[in-house]
């Protein structure tokens, strides 16, 4: 096999774009799979040799990002469950954020 | 309820986000798990990092031994899984290995040459649970794919890249870089995007195993690289999100090294046909280091325990000019493989570094490459007669 395939430790660049149009019912893109690592004790977004490491509110948004939700929704969804309010400005950068990511589409 | 998210210090992880450097007692888990189920490979490449000497290695672990390397390294924190080789296909248990892993939860990937990956493989795998699957190709174009592999291999893997794609699989292609195809990298890209490929890992050529053999014929020119970045660069603002570009720069023309495997003993941990358990891919061929092997040990043990996996962890082992560097715990004194091969000691600087007193020697190495045509240096490809030939001349050099 190819020299450097499966060494997915060395130094790169990668490109980030910046705008994307934002998706009216987001969800998750199918490269990656969101999943609890016990050893982590932390969710993960796992793509192809790669890893990110989730805090719990990234975590609980996009669990939310089925594919039903509008970004209001996720909000009310999100405030209902952990019985607070005024997190829509953080929720819908968020979406943004992962949008531009490529996390949800 | 903030919301930023950690970039953590994983696999393929891009973001300048560097772990801290992991203290010897307590290290960080193996977030990487590599698997070189074999080295047989139809494929000849001049640029393969497996040991010139693999023809020395005969017994392969067995089905059940390697469903306890998966075991053992799921609980150890292993969340990526690599199915390597040589190539992986090649073993008819890969479908049995890919279930088990799936069933531990992995993200599992396949690196393969595409030599093999047949129809109803891929829907096996599928089925099995592979989330994702790395094809390599040489260049893009037959002749030279063709040549630097010595197989006539460039049609099938268009055929098989075509197939992932009709299975839904992600894929990476892989194209590993040197003076011979860097001048068709605008091509190359074009193939992957041709091809549907999510990601593009462009990997300059380092310098280990065979690429060390042939370092003066497949070392690139600097007007190369610099061309080749700048095209790169090109196509990123014009494609976006569509395929991302990877472009892992080449070390003998930077000044600074880059970290051994996001840190020795802190993140990979590589598996080597016959058991031996690696800290990077290359450190077989490291003297003095004692490779453990799953057969004897444990993973947990290997990976908190063992000799060679604490030896070049954290800062402890750093010689000067490490020791009293600013930046020493960004690049933790770089690689220890091409210490070895530039200076001997796998303890010293990497001379990548031009902090380095060693340093003079990656840029002779460049300057001769410079000096040289190509058709002045042969390409030596691997195969099981140059792997015995390689061994010999060792040998000869050890008595002489």
């Amino acid at each position: 096999m190819s020299q450097d395939a499966s060494n997915p430790m060395t130094n790169e660049t990668s490109s980030e774009t910046s705008h994307v149009a934002l998706p009216e019912l987001p969800r998750l893109n199918r490269l990656y799979r969101l999943q609890w690592e016990e050893v982590q004790k932390a969710w993960v977004l796992l793509y192809p040799e790669g890893m990110v490491k989730l805090n719990d509110s990234a975590a609980a948004i996009l669990q939310r990002c089925d594919g039903t939700r509008t970004a209001d929704a996720l909000v009310d969804d999100l405030q209902a469950a952990y019985g607070v309010t005024g997190i829509a400005p953080e929720v819908h950068a968020f979406v943004q954020h992962a949008c531009e990511r490529g996390w949800l589409v | 309820m903030p919301l930023s998210n950690t970039p953590a210090n994983a696999a393929g992880w891009s973001d300048p986000a560097p772990a801290p450097a992991a203290n010897a007692l307590a290290p960080t888990p193996p977030l990487w798990l590599l698997a070189e189920l074999t080295y047989r490979c139809p494929l000849h490449c001049a640029f393969c990092y497996n040991p010139v000497d693999y023809t020395r290695v005969e017994q392969e672990l067995d089905t059940a031994q390697w469903r306890r390397v998966l075991d053992e390294g799921r609980a150890l924190g292993a969340v990526q899984l690599g199915f390597s080789g040589g190539e992986p296909l090649v073993r008819d248990d890969l479908e049995a290995l890919v279930a088990h892993a799936r069933g531990l939860g992995y993200y599992i990937n396949l690196i393969t040459s595409g030599v093999g990956l047949t129809d109803a493989r891929l829907g096996a795998l599928r089925e099995a649970g592979l989330d994702h699957i790395q094809l390599s190709f040489q260049d893009s174009t037959r002749e030279m794919n063709d040549f630097l592999s010595s197989t006539r291999t460039f049609d099938l893997k268009n055929k098989v890249a075509r197939l992932i794609k009709a299975h839904g699989y992600p894929m990476v292609m892989n194209c590993v870089l040197h003076r011979y195809n860097l001048p068709h990298i605008g091509a190359i890209i074009e193939m992957a995007l041709e091809m549907g490929a999510e990601y593009l890992e462009l990997a300059n050529t380092q310098y280990y195993g065979w690429a060390w053999e042939n370092r003066l014929a497949l070392m690139p020119t600097e007007a190369q690289l610099r061309e080749a970045e700048a095209v790169v660069e090109r196509y990123r603002a014009k494609i976006g999100n569509r395929c991302k570009l990877l472009f892992v720069v080449p070390d003998y023309y930077e000044n600074r090294p880059k970290r051994c495997m996001n840190g020795w003993g802190t993140t990979f941990l590589g598996i080597a046909p016959d058991g031996a358990a690696m800290p990077c891919h290359a450190a077989r061929m490291l003297p003095g280091l004692t490779l453990p092997n799953v057969r004897e040990s444990s993973l947990h043990d290997i990976w908190h325990h063992s000799d060679a996996f604490r030896r070049f962890r954290g800062t402890d082992w750093m010689p000067e000019p490490c020791r009293s560097c600013d930046e020493w715990e960004k690049d933790l004194g770089g690689c220890r493989c091409q210490a070895f091969l530039l200076t001997g000691d796998p303890g010293r600087t990497d001379p990548v570094c031009d902090k380095s007193p060693d340093h003079g020697r990656v840029r002779e190495v460049v300057m001769q490459a410079a000096r040289r045509e190509v058709k002045e240096a042969p390409l030596v490809f691997r195969s099981v007669a140059e792997s015995r030939r390689l061994v010999e001349e060792a040998a000869g050099d050890e008595r002489g």
